[in-house]
């Protein structure tokens, strides 16, 4: 079973639920848990991984063979995302804007564009604590498109662990890197916390979960602070809630010195440990998505 | 016209409640851009009226005309972004996945597949509380093209600001994607908001990276600096090591949350609060740096 771990706002507490849920159920079970918020991965520094390999995500890049051109423009024109574009007789690539598609290297009539390669990021496996098998994404800094590390990073661990339960720890937002990550998981577990903010990106992320078709159920984090409307909304949606955090300082504390919601005092293991029994609950039962 | 960008590497550092009582503070001589496109949240806190709207159909998507189709599935070969797939024999489009380079198209020998377009979002122009014009825009769900998305909203602004007024104001989104890197070329000075948690400090190093590739001048600002007096030792010392300047340090300040609440910033809720004094501190810090950047 994968589950997904994502919330729309950024800093609602979305890694540190996961990396809690992780170590709360390595007692019982194999846990795979995998970073896919590529941008900022944070998740190491929890789980504390020993890295045991790393591979380089790279994808495709024209190279074009000016021997070859004869500055027809075809591919300036297939290009949809404007990377290549014809300047007095001469391509120009513009790798920002490429998004890796191969269709210059498809229709190029001389055979002058030749598929390269660019690094786009790399994805890294490990151990971590309790024996959690860690792997985690890391897009390269300057490099714009996170969804190409996010697909590597989930097929290399499909692959490798297509049958363990599985915990994904997904980008922010509700736009293309979330799709990414979430895809093909078996249960979404949206954290918010309760303010407006939390309530207006839960609504946009819960939509972009709907389109997918992935059950989803709620963990509302600094619970306490307000109503914020949380609650209201879940139940016009159907969206079942899973469980709490408090809102505690000493949460906050413990975080900025990485540890997890099952390290040390103020230990909420129960806690963590009954949302996902709640998880548990709904996926039997067959939630609606 | 100079543009200062606020961005955090990480969400939930208090981007966007900076964001606004900078909003606030510069007033009508700001136009202010909410480049969060994927979970905008500025509004919220600028009790906006809008002015204008406008969807933005950018983005297309294969759609296969099965009256066609021979199943030859050679569509599905050729795509790089496995947004088709095959199922009971036959190629079908994930509109989600599809990013509309219409190589499937091209290749497939039956015109079996046509590329249509799909809605991108909406792109807002409202005026906000504090007299200033917000540009912001909303994604739609699951939508791709947020850098572009920013560049256009960017584009706006920037044509709005340079006639009439003498700041843009970009409330950026977290991470170092496209996105943001959409928000930061060619701004005159990002503030880089921060918190001492050792996620923070490792999301701030490849901010601070990625500010620097670019080439943009930058600060730091730890928000609730107190929450670990070790971790906010770490950020002095790696600011003084790149040698970038530490703006402000603020310690924890309920007021932030309970002004979040009412939907209000923080420093119209309480203009004495820790943060508020520490949003203050920081725009006069800003405005000083870009004066003097003018006149060298």
């Amino acid at each position: 079973m994968v589950i997904a771990c994502a919330s729309g706002k950024g800093g609602t507490g979305k890694t540190l639920l996961a990396v809690s849920l992780a170590l709360a159920c390595s007692a019982s079970e194999q846990i795979v848990f995998v970073d896919a918020d590529v941008e900022a991965p944070n998740a190491h520094i929890f789980l504390k991984p020993d890295i045991e390999e790393e591979r380089v995500v790279e994808a495709f890049s024209p190279q074009i063979d000016e021997g070859k051109c004869d500055g027809c423009g075809e591919c300036a024109d297939f290009c949809y995302f404007s990377a290549l574009t014809l300047v007095k007789g001469k391509v120009l690539f513009f790798p920002e804007l490429c998004h890796s598609c191969g269709g210059c290297e498809l229709v190029c009539p001389r055979g002058a564009i030749k598929e390269g390669a660019v690094e786009k990021g790399r994805t890294r496996k490990g151990v971590a604590r309790e024996g959690i098998v860690f792997w985690e994404g890391r897009l390269k800094v300057g490099e714009p498109r996170a969804p190409a590390v996010i697909t590597e990073l989930k097929k290399a661990v499909k692959k490798e662990f297509p049958d363990t339960l599985t915990i994904v720890d997904c980008p922010p937002g509700a736009s293309c890197a979330l799709v990414e990550a979430v895809r093909d998981a078996d249960f979404c577990i949206l954290v918010t916390e309760p303010t407006p903010f939390g309530l207006s990106d839960l609504k946009a992320a819960f939509q972009a979960i709907q389109e997918l078709g992935i059950p989803c159920g709620v963990v509302i984090n600094k619970a306490g602070i307000g109503g914020g409307g949380i609650l209201g909304f879940c139940e016009e949606k159907g969206i079942p809630i899973l469980g709490e955090i408090p809102y505690r300082r000493s949460i906050a504390e413990k975080y900025a010195r990485g540890l997890t919601l099952v390290d040390g005092e103020d230990n909420l293991k129960r806690e963590v440990l009954a949302i996902y029994q709640a998880l548990r609950r709904v996926t039997l039962k067959g939630a609606g998505s | 016209m100079k543009q200062v960008v606020v961005l955090s590497g990480k969400g939930g550092t208090g981007k966007t409640s900076l964001t606004a009582s900078l909003a606030y503070l510069a007033g009508d001589e700001a136009v202010v851009v909410d480049a969060d496109v994927d979970a905008p949240n500025l509004e919220l806190l600028a009790e906006r009226k809008p002015l204008f709207e406008e969807p933005l159909f950018w983005g297309r998507s294969a759609v296969i005309d099965y009256e066609r189709c021979v199943h030859c599935l050679l569509c599905v070969s050729y795509c790089r972004f496995s947004a088709l797939h095959v199922k009971e024999g036959l190629p079908k489009v994930d509109p989600i996945g599809c990013e509309g380079c219409g190589v499937c198209q091209r290749v497939c020998n039956f015109s079996a597949i046509e590329m249509r377009e799909k809605l991108t979002g909406r792109f807002f122009i409202s005026k906000t509380r504090w007299n200033n014009f917000l540009f912001h825009a909303r994604l739609a769900p699951s939508g791709e093209n947020s850098g572009k998305l920013v560049t256009y909203l960017r584009r706006k602004a920037e044509e709005k600001a340079r006639a009439e007024k003498k700041y843009l104001l970009i409330d950026g989104s977290p991470g170092i994607g496209c996105p943001v890197i959409s928000s930061l070329v060619g701004v005159d000075l990002a503030i880089l908001v921060t918190e001492p948690t050792l996620s923070d400090q490792h999301d701030l190093e490849r901010i601070v990276a990625l500010a620097r590739h670019f080439g943009v001048p930058h600060f730091v600002v730890v928000n609730k600096a107190d929450l670990s007096l070790k971790n906010r030792n770490r950020i002095r010392e790696f600011c003084s090591l790149q040698g970038i300047e530490l703006m402000a340090e603020i310690p924890f300040d309920q007021q932030v949350l309970d002004a979040l609440m009412v939907g209000i910033p923080v420093i119209e809720y309480d203009p004495q609060s820790p943060f508020s004094q520490g949003a203050r501190a920081i725009w006069q810090k800003a405005q000083d740096f870009l004066k003097a950047q003018e006149r060298s």
